[in-house]
């Protein structure tokens, strides 16, 4: 029996809605049926928490007195550059953006203490921030420097604003070669000496939509301890790949794009993040609410870490040349034994997303909605499907 | 006899009484040990402390410890100052993977990440392998 978004919504209201996460349906299914959990419960829940490098907020400052025209001109918040591309008071600060003077990689592998991320963890955690900024002066513009301390109280606009977040599915990543290399997926050793991955598997938002069919513009989320939209999907999105009998995808597939008032986010679920020998980025924490509106969508949550397959790639060889070559594929259930089999080699993996804090995100999520706090949204439109045609281009270079 | 060489890291904190004297110097130049500093901070007449990697000779190594020693410098070794924000710690678990003496592991299905700190060794990595920079020295 089909259920609508809402019905759902008049259950939350009345506090009777049951929500499971993505975790806990699984034995629920396991123990009643898929028929008849599909009937008592309203919603799973997801949850992810790891570095999103596409992520980054636009703030608008205020004018000072007299005005400055940041646009076009150079800003900076403590020391971090912002982009300074839209009008007077309006920048956007991207979560890999360094200081110019950080050293990067001169000595490598260079520390990357500090950046973009960083910068909006403090805003959210109500640090004061230092914004300088130099113009070039008009004459309804006037000012040519400005050093002031800011804090998102002071702010009129802080919003999140993240153009590819919660991968569905991701590289396994290993180093083949003979040498210690340090990726953005951590610190590999060499000879296949370990193995890093960066996914919640069975709890991951999209892995437990795969083919996108609840997921949607408008969808509202948990997005960094607040709530937020999907607003789009998200940037490299790539729904034909290869997929598993129950339509997993085994390779990195859909993305979304996501938003959100910063405002009401927390540091907790938004955290500045140093990659060693690569750079800085923000671990983003994102929970999406799966309606269950039917068996099929219901036995699409069933997904569990050894349905799940991951690429392992070598970041020594085939990632950088953009060679598509896959050592073996390995599930979730495998990688999370803290070890992996690859060309009869047993390797110890280790994860850079959190499980314990996506556990706690989809936890979240479930007693908003259980205490009436969070409604469900009814999408505006899809995601394209594999049906789209919607493909990964490469850039091939051309004069 | 063969000798051992040794090396170990350690954290010699100065009172402020000490601070003046030559007890360093004396140290390095006495008892032939090759050093390298890590860290330091000594400012006359304050405490202050200096951080280093010292290697040589095992006999020399325990008597230039209980010179230090009998001069009031108070010796603690590195790996107890190794200690992790757990407000900083995002509970990924890449430490697990990159700690040579597997001092961290991940506990039960909550598979929330345990710092033993009685395993380290201060090897340093973790200072900077963490993503998230929770692993701190602390003193
Ligand atoms: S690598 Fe750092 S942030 Fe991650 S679990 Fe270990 S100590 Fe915590
Ligand atoms: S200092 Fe070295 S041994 Fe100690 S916890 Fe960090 S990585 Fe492990």
């Amino acid at each position: 029996m089909p259920k609508t978004i809402a019905e759902i919504n008049e259950r939350i209201k009345r506090g009777q809605a049951v929500v499971a996460t993505a975790d806990e349906i699984i034995d629920l299914a396991r123990e009643k049926g898929i028929a008849r959990t599909a009937a008592e419960v309203d919603v799973v829940t997801t949850g992810t928490f790891g570095p999103m490098c596409s992520s980054g907020a636009y703030i608008n400052t205020g004018h000072s007195q007299s005005r400055i025209k940041m646009g076009g001109g150079q800003a900076f918040l403590n020391d971090v550059p912002a982009y300074t591309g839209f009008a007077a008071v309006d920048l956007f600060i991207g979560a890999n953006a360094l200081p110019d003077a950080d050293p990067r990689n001169r000595v490598h592998p260079g520390e990357f203490n500090y950046g973009g991320g960083h910068v909006i963890e403090e805003l959210v955690a109500g640090k004061d921030v230092r914004l300088v900024a130099h113009a070039y002066g008009t004459d309804c513009y006037p000012r040519r420097e400005l050093d002031t301390l800011v804090s998102i109280n002071d702010l009129n606009e802080a919003v999140l604003f993240n153009i590819r977040n919660a991968y569905q599915n991701y590289n396994v990543a290993v180093n083949a070669s003979s040498k210690t290399i340090y990726t953005y997926m951590g610190i590999l050793k060499p000879n296949l000496g370990n193995a890093t991955y960066c996914s919640a598997g069975q709890l991951s938002p999209l892995l437990n939509d795969p083919f996108y069919n609840t997921v949607g513009i408008g969808t509202r989320i948990f997005l960094g301890g607040g709530t937020g939209y999907v607003t789009w999907q998200g940037t490299q999105f790539n729904p034909d790949v290869p997929r598993t009998a129950n339509g997993v995808p085994r390779r990195g597939a859909g993305t979304i794009a996501v938003i959100g008032d910063l405002k009401q986010m927390s540091s907790r679920y938004l955290r500045g993040i140093s990659m060693l020998g690569y750079g800085v980025t923000m671990a983003v924490g994102i929970g999406l609410p799966i309606p269950i509106l039917s068996e099929e969508i219901l036995a699409y949550t069933l997904v569990t870490d050894a349905d799940i397959l991951a690429p392992v790639v070598d970041y020594a060889g085939a990632y950088p040349n953009r060679s598509s070559e896959v050592l073996a594929e390995v599930s979730y259930a495998e990688l999370k034994s803290g070890q992996i089999k690859v060309r009869g080699a047993t390797i110890p993996a280790a994860s850079l997303s959190s499980y314990q804090r996506a556990v706690e995100i989809a936890q979240t999520l479930k007693k908003w909605i259980e205490r009436s706090e969070f409604f469900l949204t009814e999408r505006v439109a899809p995601l394209p499907g594999v049906e789209s045609g919607m493909s990964l281009k490469p850039l091939t270079e051309r004069r | 006899m063969a000798n051992t060489t040794v090396s170990h890291r350690v954290i010699l904190h100065f009172p402020s009484r000490v601070v003046n004297q030559p007890v360093i110097s004396n140290f390095i130049k006495n008892y032939d040990l090759s050093f390298n500093i890590m860290k330091a901070s000594i400012i006359p007449d304050q405490e202050g402390y200096v951080m280093l990697e010292l290697s040589g000779d095992q006999d020399k190594y325990n008597a230039g410890i209980s010179y230090l020693h009998d001069a009031g410098v108070r010796i603690e070794p590195f790996s107890q100052n190794v200690q992790r924000s757990d407000e900083r710690c995002v509970q990924c678990g890449a430490c697990v993977g990159f700690c040579p003496t597997e001092a961290f592991h991940l506990d039960g299905v909550a598979r929330a990440v345990v710092f033993n700190n009685n395993l380290c060794v201060a090897c340093g990595l973790c200072l900077t392998a963490c993503p998230a920079r929770a692993m701190q020295l602390r003193f």
